[in-house]
Parts: structure tokens; C-alpha cells; sequence
């Protein structure tokens, strides 16, 4: 569309700087086209006085002082142990079936007379990477999902926002930032995309560096997979869904803190500056339209996140599987590489064979715990695991502790976001140094704090 | 923000609006497109583009970004104002919320100035319902001087209606004649005389009042969006490799 010459440009360039503008004129200019729209709305709109206001009582209580952050630890805290409670079955329904599946292909496999590495690398590598992504991953993705968007569609999640959003204020932050972290609960890459909701660029670039210490949909199920078989089941069968909810939620109050903390740190030092004041509009309560959430939850959000996990779950079933069975000497590439990871794996009450799982689990997180579990097996050990109750002992097996579930679960809220993310936040930010940060300060963050309290419970005994 | 015709005869029209007005749900609604929308400001922060079908003419819906204003006061707001601006859709569609229409007429009030093939769609009538609220869409449309459309999107209510009016605007059926504010005389007077030498530049290119008042109000990104689209060098939104 050429339609101006570069004069003529000039001469409009000339004309504002003439026409000096002031700030009363932008003032009145804008006033008046507030006081049309109210005179217009006077006149077409009828209010009948006698209706209550529903809507502002019940923000009065979900956003009051006493009762707000109760509400919301109760609203997180039930969701958890809806979706703890409901995937329980259908988990151990689908594994099941799984591993019958596998043991049809092996079948086929030995009559087809294939080489044992084929059937390796098919079937023990990828088949079973996927088996164990889906029937993890899918049953509590199903309910989390459609529990986190009717609370959407209700209107909660930006009372929610409206709750955080002082605290955000007092870290110099912008308020906005509790509307982004609320979003990367479902996947850090699309919080860090919604931080375009955020003007300032000093403040934009707090909520994109903080995005990923909220758990996404990829590390709730390990994180309640792990908070189940270690600190449910140490309670006994009656309270351990009970007990798992509380330590995700307890898990979800950490990356808030140190969301908030990290926002404060920044603002303080690479990125000063005043937080910038805004309205947040609440919006109003609406009826979710269930069947709509239930069947957009599905398929938009369950399903893509289940087909990323599957694109990234198979070919790294299979690269674990080879790494696993590729001999140097007598040992294999994944004990070698775990033994070289050992010294910082132990330091920070990990082990080799974790902090391996979190490198090759780089693409995607839904996968770190499969890969996990594969690397395990491929010491020889060859469980079922069609029960919570085997998965926990081959952790055992494997010199697990409640303390190494701790650090599993704190390195997993803040270690560096997926790949995925990392790309959206290159692309966000435009700048290779502050996806770098991205990296380096949640990575940084997870090894202090798991190597503090792992060196602090060991001196002190507790293990 | 890239658009992407289908063809060349694709009729390009924008849907603004404040947000969480129900503007995701009509952009769905007419596209067919299954975004989902969120209940909480801010939803919309990538651009859709979508198409539908209507009385045998293939039309390209732009989704700008839900805004309060355009006064470009937030790279969202600036985004919405270049594609009304420079973007020429051949109608614009704004959505505004029954229940707080004065805050959404804001909105109107100012994409009118800057263009006459506006429609507004009255949305979350049911809601209005509910809250009490009723609204005179005729006497609306009267004084606003533009169709005025009541839909409940969710519904898929008063959607054809609203198809019907958009293609009678861009058919020319309908003499459109929006309100156009009138500010005190003192600004009146230096907008004529501004708006006199920008129309000898600007030749009907784009709204030379409207241009007049961006530049009193001293809002310096006008000057910006002039430079990256009317310019030899600039970029043509409405063409194919347009971006943002």
C-alpha cells in the first residue's frame, strides 16, 4: 500500500512537532468521548434497581482478606484430589492393557523370528516409553483438565489473580504477572505467550523469567505420581489421596514463593523499576458451558498435550532403550553417563540416573519420569509395573528415600523449562541473553535448594 | 499479524472489541474456529484469522486483539488501531458487553472516528437479561448512527442477522453516517485547521481528522505507523507477506 511520498511524510513529521500537544488536550479529548459513551448509555440502557448484585457479593467473599487464600488453597487442594482420586483406576486399567499389548508383540515379534534388538528397540524402548507416557499421563490430564477450565470459564482464575496480584505489586512486579502464572499451570509455553498482556517491557521480562515455576500439565503427574507412592502410601490406604493433594499443593505454594521471590530478586537488581499501575477487571461469573469444556478439554488441550508427549515419548523410548543396551566394556552408555552424573546427583540427593532423565527429558517433561523408570529397568530388574505398589519398590531397588522423592519433586517444579518453552521464550524475548537467564536462574535455583536441604537433612541425621 | 486470504476476492472485515465481551465466542461462532476462550481479560493475545461463507461471498474475519481503547497506549491497543487504520477492512465489527455498555461504547465511539463501516454487535444479552439490564437497540443504533446487532453468541443467537448487516455494508446497501464527536471549540478549531493541510497530503488515503487528532493528543506512534505503512518502504497489511 505506497500512497506517500517520503515529503509528505516529512510535512506531517513538521506538523506535529508545530502543533505542540499537551497532555490537558489529550486529557479533554479523551474525556469527552467518555462522557459521550455515558450520555448515549443513560439513554439506551434500563437498569431495574430492585435486582441484587450477585456477582460483587460473591467476589466480596472469594477475594476478601480472611477468606480468599482458604478458598483457594481448598479450590487447588480439591481439584488435586478429584484428579488423584478419579486416575487412579483408569490408570491401572490402561497399564494393563498396555502390558498385555506388549506381551502380543513380543508374540509376534519371536514368530516372526526378528532380531532381539528390533524387538528391543520397538517394543522394549518405544512401545513401552509410550505405554507408560499414556496411562500416566492421560487419566489425570483428562480430569485436570476440564476441572481447570471450568474454573476458567467460571471467572475464579482471574480472582485468583485479583488475590496474588498485592503480592505481585510488592515483589515489583506487574500485577498482571498472577494472570500469566496462573496460565502456565496448564503449559508454561502459553503463560510465557500471555505475558504480552503485560506493557512494560521491564515487567513483561519478570513474568517470562518466572513463568516455569509454576508446574505445568507435563510435571503434575509425576509430581503426584511420586507425592502418591511416598508420602500417600506412608500414611496408610484411608488419607493417602488426602495427604498426595496436600503435598502438590504444598509443592504448588513453593513455586509461588519462589515465583515472588525471583520477581523481587530481578526487580531489585538486573531489571529496576517501578511496577506500573493498572486496573484489573474482574470479569463476570458465567455458567461454564460443560459440555463444550469437556469435549474443547479433550481435544484441544488433553489431546495436544498427550500427541506432544507421544512425538517426543517414542523416539526417546527408543534412544534410552539403545543407550541402555549399547556396551563400552561391560557397562552400558546410560550407567556410564549416570556414574559421571553421580557426584552432582548425589550432592543434590538425586542420583546419576535422575538428573540424566531431566537432560534427555529436555524436550518435553512428561517424559523425564518414563525415561527415568527405563533406565532403572535396564539394569536387569524386569518388574510389571502394573501397580503403584512395584513402581515404588523399583525406586527402592534403586536406593530411593523420601528424601530423594523430595528433591525429584523440588528439582522437577524448578529446574529449566522444556524446550518448547525455551523456544517461545527466544522468540518472545528476541534476545539469546534473557533466554539464556531462563535457563540458568531456575536451574541454579533447583540445584541450591535441593543441595541445601539435602546437606542439611544429612548432617543433621535424619537419613 | 499475517493475513492469510484464501483468495484475492476475499472480503477482509476486523472484529474489535473490549475484552472478555464475547468476542472470542462470535469470532468462533461465524469461523467455525475452536479456539478456546477463556472467561478473564486478556485471552486473546495472538491474532485469529478465520473464514466464513455469507450470501455466496468467501469473507476473511481478523480477530485484533481485545482492547479497552486505541488510543495505543499498549502494543495491543496500537495493533488493533493499524489494522482498522491502515489494514482498510471493509467493515469492522465491534463487540460490546450488554451489561457494561458504557465502557464498551468508549471503544466505538473511537474506531468510528476512524472509519464509517462499523456495525456493533450488542453481545451477552442474556446475561443483561439476567443482571436486569435491557437495552434499546434501536434507539442505540440512532444515536450511534451505525447498525446496532443484539446477539447471544454462546447461543448462536442474532448471528445471521449480523452476517446479513455486514454484507450489506460492504454491498454499500446502507447510508452509514456514524457520530462523530464534537470536542470543545478550541480543539474543533485546531482540528480543521490540521485536518485542512492533512487531507492535501493525505488525499482520503486515511481519515485526516482522525490523523489531526492523534497528532493534538500528542500521541507520537501515529507518526510511527504512518512511516511502516504508507511509505514506499512500508509494509502492506492487507497483502500477503504483511507481519507485524
Amino acid at each position: 500500500m505506497v500512497e506517500l511520498d517520503l515529503e509528505d511524510f516529512h510535512q506531517i513529521k513538521k506538523m506535529a512537532t508545530e502543533f505542540q500537544s499537551s497532555e490537558l488536550t489529550r486529557d479533554q479529548i479523551v474525556s469527552q468521548i467518555y462522557q459521550k459513551s455515558g450520555e448515549i448509555t443513560r439513554k439506551v440502557v434500563k437498569k431495574k434497581t430492585t435486582k441484587i448484585d450477585i456477582d460483587r457479593k460473591i467476589d466480596d467473599i472469594l477475594t476478601s482478606k480472611v477468606f480468599g487464600y482458604p478458598i483457594m488453597l481448598m479450590v487447588l487442594g480439591g481439584v488435586l484430589w478429584l484428579t488423584i482420586t478419579g486416575a487412579n483406576y483408569p490408570s491401572q486399567m490402561l497399564s494393563t492393557l498396555f502390558f498385555w499389548g506388549q506381551e502380543q508383540l513380543t508374540n509376534i515379534f519371536q514368530a516372526l523370528n526378528a532380531p532381539s534388538w528390533l524387538h528391543g528397540v520397538l517394543v522394549l524402548g518405544m512401545y513401552r516409553g509410550l505405554a507408560w507416557v499414556v496411562s500416566v499421563m492421560l487419566p489425570p490430564m483428562a480430569i485436570f483438565f476440564p476441572l481447570f477450565t471450568i474454573l476458567e470459564d467460571l471467572g475464579y482464575l482471574p480472582r485468583v489473580a485479583f488475590n496474588l496480584d498485592r503480592f505481585f505489586q510488592r515483589a515489583g512486579a506487574h500485577g498482571k504477572q498472577s494472570l500469566t502464572m496462573s496460565m502456565g499451570f496448564g503449559c508454561n509455553a502459553a503463560g510465557v505467550i500471555a505475558c504480552r498482556i503485560i506493557e512494560s517491557p521491564r515487567e513483561r521480562l519478570i513474568a517470562i523469567l518466572t513463568n516455569n515455576f509454576v508446574p505445568c500439565n507435563g510435571r503434575f503427574p509425576t509430581l503426584i505420581t511420586i507425592a502418591i507412592i511416598f508420602f500417600g502410601a506412608a500414611v496408610g490406604a484411608l488419607y493417602s489421596t488426602l495427604v498426595a493433594s496436600f503435598v502438590v499443593v504444598g509443592l504448588v505454594l513453593v513455586g509461588i514463593s519462589v515465583t515472588l521471590f525471583i520477581s523481587w530478586f530481578l526487580s531489585k537488581t538486573m531489571l529496576k523499576g517501578v511496577p506500573s499501575s493498572f486496573t484489573l477487571e474482574l470479569p463476570p461469573y458465567r455458567r461454564p458451558q460443560v459440555m463444550r469444556v469437556f469435549i474443547r478439554s479433550v481435544f484441544d488441550r488433553t489431546i495436544f498435550v498427550l500427541k506432544r508427549a507421544i512425538i517426543v515419548a517414542a523416539p526417546a523410548g527408543a534412544i534410552t532403550w539403545l543407550f541402555a543396551n549399547i556396551y563400552i566394556g561391560d557397562a552400558n552408555l546410560i550407567d556410564i553417563v549416570a556414574s559421571w552424573l553421580q557426584p552432582v546427583g548425589y550432592a543434590i540427593g538425586l542420583d546419576g540416573y535422575i538428573l540424566l532423565a531431566f537432560i534427555l527429558g529436555f524436550p518435553a517433561n512428561e517424559i523425564v519420569f518414563p525415561i527415568l523408570i527405563m533406565s532403572y529397568l535396564s539394569q536387569g530388574s524386569m518388574v510389571e509395573l502394573d501397580s503403584l505398589q512395584a513402581l515404588k519398590e523399583l525406586l527402592l531397588n534403586n536406593g530411593w528415600t523420601w528424601l530423594t522423592a523430595l528433591n525429584l519433586l523440588l528439582f522437577s517444579l524448578l529446574h529449566f523449562p522444556c524446550a518448547t518453552t525455551m523456544l517461545t521464550i527466544r522468540k518472545e524475548t528476541g534476545s539469546i541473553k534473557w533466554t539464556a537467564l531462563a535457563f540458568i536462574i531456575p536451574t541454579s535455583i533447583a540445584l541450591i535448594v535441593t543441595f541445601t536441604i539435602t546437606q542439611v537433612v544429612r548432617m543433621l541425621g535424619l537419613i | 499479524m499475517k493475513i492469510e486470504k484464501a483468495s484475492p476476492t476475499d472480503i477482509v472485515l476486523a472484529l474489535a472489541g473490549n475484552p472478555n465481551t464475547g468476542k472470542s465466542t462470535i469470532f468462533n461462532a461465524l469461523t467455525g474456529l475452536k479456539q478456546h476462550t477463556g472467561n478473564w481479560p486478556g485471552k486473546t493475545v495472538t491474532n485469529a484469522q478465520g473464514h466464513f461463507i455469507h450470501r455466496g461471498k468467501p469473507f476473511l474475519l481478523v480477530d485484533l486483539p481485545g482492547t479497552y481503547s486505541i488510543l495505543a497506549n499498549s502494543p495491543d491497543e496500537q495493533v488493533a488501531r493499524d489494522f482498522i487504520c491502515f489494514g482498510k477492512p471493509e467493515a469492522t465489527i465491534v463487540v460490546t458487553d450488554a451489561t457494561n455498555l458504557e465502557r464498551n461504547l468508549n471503544l466505538a465511539l473511537q474506531i468510528m472516528e476512524i472509519t464509517s463501516d462499523v456495525v456493533v454487535a450488542v453481545n451477552l444479552l442474556d446475561e443483561a437479561e439476567r443482571k436486569g439490564i435491557s437495552v434499546d437497540l434501536s434507539k442505540l443504533s440512532a444515536e450511534l448512527g451505525v447498525p446496532v446487532i443484539g446477539t447471544i453468541a454462546r447461543e448462536q443467537k442474532g448471528l445471521t442477522e449480523l452476517k446479513d448487516i455486514v454484507d450489506d455494508i460492504v454491498m454499500k446497501k446502507l447510508q452509514l453516517k456514524p457520530y462523530q464527536i464534537r470536542y470543545s471549540a478550541g480543539i474543533e478549531e485546531r482540528i480543521n485547521q490540521l485536518s485542512l493541510k492533512l487531507e492535501k497530503i493525505l488525499r482520503g488515503k486515511i481519515n485526516a481528522r482522525w490523523v489531526a487528532l492523534r497528532l493534538l493528543d500528542g500521541d507520537e506512534t501515529i507518526i510511527e505507523s504512518i512511516e511502516k505503512y504508507l511509505l514506499p518502504s512500508s509494509i502492506d497489511l492487507r497483502g500477503e507477506i504483511a507481519s507485524w
